[in-house]
């Protein structure tokens, strides 16, 4: 089997989904996090500059999430077809809100009246809110394995989806997003919008620390098999620890008013969480509840090493130029939003 | 009605209202760069103003374009799940670079074309537009290099059986060059660049119709109707190649295209009839021989027909194909006409003085855009009963796991979602285009010394 630098491709594919995703809930996170608190501003004009903190970035934000599709069809297909075709109900749930979202962000500026205002204010602020809950549900059934039968098609019922662990990693996912948000905000705004963020803030943090340490309590007590990997090799548990440290730093940081490093720290937060996940999915991508011999693995999912060989070739060439122009864009619109007559 | 059914149907109506759009960002995207380079040539404020205009109008195209482009990248795998892993492999190379590649640089940059007029130097924008409009092309690069895969399938091998069959690369540029994408990419870029050059067109044939912003309007339609004149006629060519290419590789569509049924005998062209399937008949104003003459440069020779082909290995639609393909062409010819009427009496320097042509451009924007609904529906139906041709048929693609109900909840859902979007990006355009090219804050609100004279005159008496 080919490798680099002694990984073989299938698991090399593996990282960069991972990376793809992590890069996703990282930048679409901070997009999502604003949305859901949206409705927490009253003003109008805080309103507009929470907008405008995410206008000129969301739409790249999301190209994330095209791309980590496009590299989960393209890499492992088997993976793909199975899980959406499984989870067909909640994904078209998801595409639903993506739309609403759009298109709030998009026509909420475009007329003046009051009414017309708010009904867009609302359809934003919801589907933020259900769509960082939706990618948690997903998160959590994935973890927790579903009834994929012959040829790795799923054999269950879309009502196996609606579980306590899913829905409780979905309501992490929200409560780490609006954490993650606030913190964005904070480095956008300045005034009394400021002032009321930092306390939407702590509040957006007990709300993570109370979801994320339910969830942690509820998988090592019910869902055993998600901790083997970090028991069974010392050397690992050196993850989340870090994880945890990681996340004990943010309200540190917040504390003195560090919004910068708080959000260094969010991001970081973020991918730890993520690379914990990867660690204990590895190699199963999806067990299956009827037999492990239809658990979806790296191996089984995967495109030929072909395949793999040339979509590895363009994500080394194409990720540095993703994140030059991301960071460029970035550097255009950093420090305090400023509305004039382009924004939203 | 069962899962295939409403599959099909689903796909096929979140797709056709997903084409409105980017074909538009590109055609927009091309005119937005020619105006902001010519502003950067020439200094000319007018330039900029029509660059500021059109990118606003070019926001709410993109916008809707991601949000209803996303909805097609998932729906592979939701209702076509045996799809998704027979075409994993090789499709999957050309879906993760268009992301990698070409969405990520026009959604990069969009930010800055869109917010940044005011942030960076004018080059800087331009470059950003550039990247934009560029991004937009590569995208369509790489997803009609993936459709023409499933068109004419190169550079790949079979591995497993049955339902367990998939495809696997074995020559990426094989698969990239396939006997159908350069034809086929040439005609969609050209399609894209008709349905922004029309919209243009229309909307400075509106104001000038109305007396409103008269310059920069002139300015802007001379360049669109270039444009629309050059792409118009490139189309002819791009389009007989793309048949030519049909007729070799795909034989059983360019029968169903013509209503063609007899095995083996001269083929004749229509220019608009009706086909009778169970009668094998068409009726319709025909050039006898012409598909014949057409192919093969002789009126004689004779082209393989429907009946050539077992019955489950041809498209069963063909008067929709005969139709859908028939609308295309009448509506080609149209533009042609058109604008090359129209530039003619740019060259005798009558152009804007006809009114009644004006109002032809008017409603004109619509033949682009039903010109490339129909090309597509021709070209998918025709491909029928095949997703990938000759390998997979559309029956055996779809997901197993997923219920008729399902489908029927999400179709129900998105026709919901879609005609409300419609309605607002309607709504939308016409405001954008009421309000015109100029900025209010740049409108010279102070009253008029003549009105204000007025006014004083009247209090006085």
């Amino acid at each position: 089997m080919a490798t680099f630098l002694g990984i073989d491709y299938p698991t090399l594919w593996y990282l960069v989904v991972g990376a793809v995703f992590s890069g996703y809930a990282i930048l679409d996170g901070f997009d999502l996090g604003a949305g859901a608190w949206h409705l927490f501003f009253k003003k109008e004009q805080s309103r507009r500059i929470a907008l405008n903190a995410v206008g000129p970035v969301w739409d790249g934000n999301e190209v994330w999430l095209v791309i980590g599709g496009g590299a989960l069809f393209a890499g492992f297909p088997v993976l793909y077809a199975s899980l959406f075709s499984a989870m067909y109900i909640p994904f078209m749930l998801f595409l639903a809100f993506l739309i609403f979202r759009a298109i709030s962000i998009e026509f909420r500026s475009k007329e003046e009246m009051r009414w017309w205002r708010t009904m867009w204010d609302v359809l934003y602020s919801l589907a933020s809110i259900l769509l960082s809950f939706l990618l948690g549900v997903v998160l959590g059934n994935i973890l927790l394995g579903m009834s994929i039968g012959e040829n790795y098609e799923f054999a269950g019922s879309w009502l196996e989806f609606i579980n306590p662990y899913a829905i409780m990693v979905g309501l992490t996912t929200l409560a780490l997003f609006m954490m993650h948000g606030a913190i964005y905000l904070l480095m956008k705004t300045e005034g009394r919008l400021f002032t009321k963020l930092t306390i939407l803030l702590r509040q957006g943090i007990i709300f993570f620390i109370i979801m994320f340490s339910l969830t942690t309590l509820y998988t090592l007590i019910y869902i055993p098999h998600l901790s083997d990997d970090f028991k069974s090799n010392p050397a690992l548990f050196i993850m989340p620890v870090l994880a945890f440290l990681s996340i004990a730093n943010i309200p540190r940081l917040a504390n003195k008013r560090k919004y910068r490093s708080a959000f260094i720290f969010s991001a970081l937060s973020i991918s730890m969480l993520l690379i914990l996940v990867a660690i204990e999915l590895y190699p199963v991508l999806i067990l299956s509840t009827i037999d492990p011999a239809y658990n979806i693995t790296v191996y089984n999912a995967a495109s030929s090493e072909k395949s793999l060989g040339i979509m590895l070739t363009f994500a080394a060439v194409g990720v540095p130029l993703v994140l030059s122009y991301t960071f460029f864009v970035y550097k255009t619109f950093w420090g305090k939003v400023q509305l004039d007559e382009t924004s939203y | 009605m069962d899962v295939e059914i409403l599959s099909r149907i689903q796909f096929a109506f979140t797709i056709s209202f997903h084409y409105i759009y980017p074909p538009l960002s590109i055609g927009l995207g091309l005119l937005m760069v020619i105006m902001e380079g010519l502003y950067l040539k020439t200094g000319n404020k007018e330039y900029e103003t029509l660059a500021r205009f059109w990118t606003k109008i070019f926001a709410l195209t993109f916008g809707i374009g991601v949000a209803t482009g996303i909805v097609m990248e998932f729906e592979f795998g939701t209702n076509w799940a045996t799809y998704s892993r027979f075409v994993g492999d090789v499709f999957g190379s050309a879906l993760a670079a268009e992301g990698i590649f070409a969405f990520a640089l026009e959604s990069g940059f969009l930010g800055v074309l869109l917010f940044g007029w005011n942030r960076v130097s004018s080059t800087v924008h331009f470059i950003a537009t550039l990247g934009v409009f560029l991004g937009s092309m590569f995208s369509a690069v790489w997803i009609v290099i993936a459709n023409s895969w499933q068109q004419t399938p190169t550079g790949y091998h079979i591995v497993g059986e049955g339902l367990n069959a998939r495809a696997e690369i074995t020559d990426f540029w094989a698969m990239v060059f396939n006997p159908s994408s350069m034809d086929r990419l040439w005609h969609v870029w050209q399609g894209a660049f008709l349905a922004g050059a029309f919209l243009v067109l229309s909307v400075h044939a509106y104001y000038l119709l109305k007396g409103r912003y008269v310059e920069i309007s002139k300015k802007a339609f001379k360049i669109a109707l270039l444009i629309a004149t050059a792409f118009s006629l490139l189309q002819l060519v791009s389009g007989h190649s793309s048949a030519e290419g049909v007729a070799v590789n795909q034989p059983a569509k360019l029968a169903a295209l013509e209503g063609h049924f007899d095995s083996l005998s001269v083929a004749d062209m229509y220019l608009l009839g009706w086909v009778d399937k169970e009668e094998e008949t068409v009726t319709g104003l025909k050039v006898p021989g012409g598909l014949s003459f057409l192919l093969h440069q002789d009126f004689g020779e004779p082209v393989k027909g429907l009946n050539y082909f077992p019955e489950d290995e041809r498209p069963s639609q063909v008067n929709a194909v005969f139709q859908f393909y028939h609308i295309m062409v009448a509506l080609g010819m149209l533009m042609i006409a058109l604008t090359v009427f129209a530039s003619f009496q740019w060259w005798r320097g009558r152009l804007f003085k006809q009114r009644w042509l004006l109002w032809a451009f008017v409603f004109a924007v619509l033949a682009p855009q039903i010109a490339n609904q129909a090309g597509w529906f021709a070209a998918e139906m025709g491909r029928q009963p095949w997703v990938v041709y000759g390998l997979l048929r559309t029956s055996d693609a779809l997901s197993k796991a997923v219920t008729a109900n399902q489908v029927l909840f999400s179709l129900i859902m998105f026709t919901i979602i879609y005609v409300v979007l419609f309605l607002l990006f309607i709504y939308l355009l016409n405001k954008k285009i009421k309000h015109g090219p100029y900025d209010e804050n740049l409108i010279d609100k102070r009253p008029k010394q003549k009105d204000m004279a007025k006014l004083l005159n009247s209090k006085e008496s």
